[in-house]
């Protein structure tokens, strides 16, 4: 295991960052439209959106991963490898964030939507200038709780074959006979992210404006 | 485009198999890690601050790291200190490690939650300490529990899907391995998906029934 090794890993999990944090955003994205989808009072939406949640929380990401990897081709759709694990990744926390973020909705002071009811925001702007917000506020730490699961799951996108941090440190153990040292590393790697995503959230937390009395 | 499925499920008795393995690996890791995770938890409760800080090190690190590289590390890295093991065994072995860390997590937020006050009048009726913590501890904190034990239990059985990637006979491997051979792999992974959807909304199930059971007992 030399310095030289150790730089590539280190290179490797910049793609491990990149993927993770655009996944987790585009997913949150994904959560508040499904989180509409439920709350609109439309039957076929209710139930489109809670088969979504269903299906990517009933199977295994790897598996959601070799489907997208190998049905979009099948249907005329090509995408670099490094899209794939994007929406691999972010359509399965979507369906994880989602049912955070019901929690976070639930809690929402009655209250405060009546007010914006009788200001007279109609019932979208409601959800996008109040509900929204507060919920989101709320599930901060769940949020933080899915962005290190997702930083840890994105080593699963070694499989559509993304060179991160995983995919690199296989290459390296196959090419150098050393994955004892290579995967220790980057085990390590990981677990300092994570460390660092941990305390800066728990900074984050702090600064963020306090949730609204009950 | 047209997708053959009849291909697929003609290997009924080859899927059967890997939903076999799946199944017996996910039981037998997860009541492995519930129990080496409820001694470390207890170890951590009462062993004192040398041995809580001892344990805390590999609970961390298994919770910081991934599932993949740490069986990676354990299958491919394992041979260069002696420790080879066949895929069966390393997964299995792997699975319970990992889940045990996340399930010592659940029993120290369980013994947490139950008062100071009961433990001290269990002692001072003079309840030993294994007299406490099952006839006060364990009781008091199992509904508190369950929901986590479950949500851990069916992260694992989704968890198991990586182990073919150590060529554990199990689900995954046999069944895209039967997508390779019959140039049927979308197929394969489709039929995959909707296995794995059934179990994980069957356990689901099994879980609430479970936690229903148990809170109607524990209502005083």
């Amino acid at each position: 295991m030399t310095w030289y090794l150790f730089q590539l890993l280190l290179q490797a999990s910049l793609m491990t960052i990149f993927v993770s944090v655009l996944s987790i955003f585009a997913g949150l994205g994904f959560a508040v439209l499904l989180s509409a989808m439920r709350m609109s009072g439309n039957r076929v939406l209710f139930g489109g959106a809670g088969l979504f949640i269903s299906f990517f929380r009933g199977v295994p990401l790897l598996v959601q991963l070799l489907l997208i990897f190998n049905l979009l081709p099948v249907i005329g759709i090509t995408l670099p490898s490094l899209a794939t694990a994007i929406i691999g990744l972010s359509l399965s926390t979507a369906a994880y964030q989602a049912e955070n973020l019901r929690g976070g909705f639930e809690g929402v002071p009655i209250g405060l939507v009546e007010s914006a009811e009788m200001a007279g925001f109609s019932r979208l702007q409601t959800f996008i200038y109040i509900r929204t917000p507060i919920a989101l506020r709320m599930t901060f730490p769940a949020l933080v709780n899915e962005a290190i699961l997702i930083l840890k799951a994105s080593s699963l996108v070694s499989v559509v074959g993304l060179v991160e941090l995983t995919k690199m440190a296989q290459n390296l153990a196959a090419s150098t006979y050393q994955p004892l040292p290579i995967f220790a590393s980057a085990g390590l790697i990981y677990l300092v992210i994570n460390l660092i995503v941990a305390f800066a959230a728990r900074r984050a937390e702090d600064a963020l404006p306090g949730l609204p009395a009950k | 485009m047209s997708f053959d499925f009849a291909v697929i499920l003609a290997k009924g008795p080859q899927i059967l198999s890997g939903l076999g393995v799946t199944v017996l690996i996910w039981l037998a890791g997860t009541a492995l890690a519930v129990a080496l995770g409820f001694v470390v938890a207890t170890a951590r409760r009462f062993g004192g601050p040398l041995i809580n800080l001892v344990l805390m090190v590999p609970v961390e690190v298994l919770r910081g790291t991934p599932f993949l590289i740490q069986i990676f590390l354990l299958y491919f890295g394992g041979p260069y200190i002696g420790l080879r093991l066949d895929p069966i065994t390393a997964g299995l072995l792997g699975i319970s490690v990992y889940g045990a860390a996340y399930y010592s997590e659940i029993f120290r937020a369980g013994y947490q939650s139950v008062p100071p006050g009961h433990v001290e009048a269990a002692e001072c009726v003079g309840f030993s300490r294994l007299q406490t913590i099952l006839f006060i501890l364990l009781p008091e904190m199992a509904l508190l529990v369950l929901p986590p034990s479950m949500n851990m239990a069916i992260i694992l059985l989704k968890d198991t899907a990586l182990l073919s990637l150590i060529t554990v006979p199990e689900m995954t491997m046999t069944v895209s391995a039967i997508g390779s051979q019959q140039y049927a792999f979308v197929e394969s992974i489709v039929v995959l998906a909707l296995v794995y959807w059934a179990l994980v909304e069957l356990a689901n199930w099994l879980g609430r029934i479970t936690e229903r059971k148990i809170a109607k007992l524990s209502v005083t």
